[in-house]
């Protein structure tokens, strides 16, 4: 081993004295080690603990396992089943992308006259500037499926429900990046336009929303990805788009028909993914 | 403090104005033409996604009037009147909560773990080998596009209701997710340790070991405290499709119109996550501050 690398024969060649010069780092004292080890140590033993309290035993996963290797089984071949169920899958996954768009764009616009009220630097008031942030911060934590679950009872069941789910989930993440957005932007065109003579509102107008815009735009398109996603799953409680098939079909234990559906949805999200980061780099090229 | 402009005589002044009026006008018509653009997905969504002003014009009352019920006690006092009867499941809830932190904590070491080989293995200034990079990445992207809670429902079947089918989601979610942040980390480290343990005859494992972990560590953790916030949020609803927690006991109150035990719950749901973010924030914060020491 040593006759291949002469750099480490000479290591250790001379180990006593380098062991010497780098104590520290070599042997970091009890200290720090007792402190990695206690993190380490507390983490393994309260996801040990987790694993108690949640009830999950190995013989329950094994048996799991075994049910869903069955399950993989039988989703192979994926296959629509019939050429009709196909245009109505189809039909659904375009139900999703116009929910996705939707919610996305609304939430925009809405989020944008949110986060200049919430910008510290163009609402000096701090009472308004917090309730804003707080009740953004409250919007946001609260997931797109339970606002799902409160639209449907006011608009009923259907895609409109997922629309609106999406915009205010959304609404409350926008009006935060987008205050953020603001409170980082110069000051600098500000001043110029306001020394020009320009009025309160021009100085927004073409000394901040230049900035911002772009900015913005691509973190819309980010989260119009990310709501393709989103648009997939809040069927599962009956608001519209390819969701609801799916949940059916898994209920129904239709697997090679599922298989086709999660398939369909991989395709879409990725093309999605590839058409908006074309648009982002076009935004952001064309801006700068 | 006179200042006089100065302005170029007519004949230098007209092809410069024609220059800028054509750069306005060509940005007018490009933005123009993006609106329209716009307009005509926004009017195809439309159809598409069944909106209906007029119906939500009806209903709105109805939205208000929704948080009104939720502000009230069955009996019809506010809510706020009475805390011992709002919360008058305290107890359950806690427990049911804790449980969807323990899935949250529970899936999120284990995709972490997943995570932490899957992203070394994809890495191409370690991995020479582009077939099982290749393998790995795609791997990781099934992971990670296919939600947490179709993997929930998928898994509700073969595993029966209860938290195991939730943590194995969130396991499988938050390995493609951290997998490809890891993999990004690792690809813009400085190689000159790597290449010194090279040098020196280490092996494959110890360059990781001694190379490239000490200087990723901290960015992981970081990574994985984020995701640990964001499951938390995804654990909350995994009980809808029956893998365990207080999604479970939402739904039901949700579904059945316990209107009081619904906000009491959310109230719970988002105080919590309010909580986890503040101190994952400050956590972060901390980690990525010792990484700027190091």
């Amino acid at each position: 081993m040593s006759g291949r690398s002469p750099l480490k024969a000479a290591f250790l060649a001379d180990r006593e004295r380098i062991a010497l010069r780098h104590g520290a780092l070599l042997d970091p004292g009890w200290r720090s080690r007792l402190g990695t080890l206690s993190i380490f140590g507390g983490g393994a033993a309260l996801y040990v603990a987790s694993f108690f309290l949640l009830d999950m035993s190995l013989s329950h996963l094994i048996g799991g396992f075994w049910r869903l290797t069955d399950i993989v089984g039988l989703m192979v071949p994926p296959t629509p089943g019939s050429w009709s169920r196909f245009y109505l899958y189809v039909g659904a996954i375009g139900q999703t992308l116009s929910i996705a768009f939707l919610g996305t764009l609304m939430a925009a616009l809405l989020a944008v006259p949110m986060g200049f009220l919430a910008a510290r630097n163009v609402v000096a008031n701090r009472i308004v500037h917090l309730l804003a942030r707080r009740s953004l911060d409250t919007i946001r934590s609260i997931d797109t499926l339970i606002w799902a679950l409160i639209w449907i009872n006011v608009v009923g069941l259907g895609p409109f429900a997922g629309v609106l789910a999406i915009m205010c989930s959304d609404f409350g993440a926008f009006g935060k990046l987008m205050s953020e957005a603001i409170e980082t932007a110069s000051h600098k065109p500000v001043e110029g336009i306001l020394a020009a003579g320009g009025s309160r509102f021009s100085a927004i107008r073409f000394g901040v929303v230049p900035q911002v815009l772009p900015v913005f735009a691509s973190q819309v398109l980010y989260y119009f990805e990310s709501n393709t996603r989103s648009a997939t799953i809040i069927g599962i409680v009956g608001a519209g788009g390819i969701g609801l098939q799916l949940s059916e079909l898994i209920r129904v234990l239709e697997w090679q028909q599922a298989a086709f559906v999660i398939l369909m949805v991989l395709v879409t999200v990725a093309a999605i993914d590839q058409v908006s980061q074309l648009l982002r780099g076009a935004i952001i090229g064309r801006r700068r | 403090m006179d200042h006089t402009v100065i302005i170029p005589p007519d004949a230098q002044l007209e092809p410069l104005l024609r220059a800028y009026r054509a750069a306005v006008a060509a940005r007018r018509r490009q933005f123009l033409t993006g609106l329209a653009v716009m307009a005509a997905t926004f009017a195809l969504a439309c159809i598409g996604a069944e909106v209906d002003p007029a119906l939500f014009w009806d209903q709105l009352g109805n939205f208000t009037s929704y948080f009104g019920r939720l502000a009230h006690l069955d009996s019809g006092a506010i809510v706020l009147s009475d805390p011992a009867e709002w919360f008058w499941g305290l107890r359950r809830w806690t427990l049911m909560l804790r449980d969807t932190l323990l899935m949250a904590y529970a899936g999120t070491l284990t995709g972490a773990v997943f995570a932490f080989c899957g992203g070394f293995l994809c890495s191409r200034n370690l991995v020479s080998s582009a077939k099982l990079r290749f393998v790995v990445r795609r791997l990781l992207e099934i992971c990670r596009t296919v939600p947490d809670i179709v993997f929930a429902l998928i898994f509700v079947a073969a595993f029966g209701l209860g938290a195991l089918p939730g943590v194995l989601a969130i396991a499988i979610h938050t390995t493609g997710a951290l997998g490809k942040l890891f993999s990004e980390v690792v690809e813009n480290i400085d190689m000159k340790p790597v290449e010194g343990i090279a040098a020196s005859g280490g092996g494959w494992i110890s360059q990781v070991r001694f190379g490239v972990v000490p200087q990723v560590l901290s960015n992981f953790a970081s990574y994985t405290v984020l995701r640990f916030e964001i499951n938390v949020r995804g654990a909350a609803v995994l009980g809808f499709v029956g893998a365990g927690g207080i999604g479970e006991e939402l739904i039901i109150a949700i579904r059945k119109f316990f209107y009081s035990d619904v906000s009491a719950m959310l109230v719970m749901i988002v105080v919590c996550v309010m909580v986890i973010d503040t101190l994952s924030e400050k956590l972060r914060h901390r980690l990525l501050a010792m990484d700027r020491h190091a």
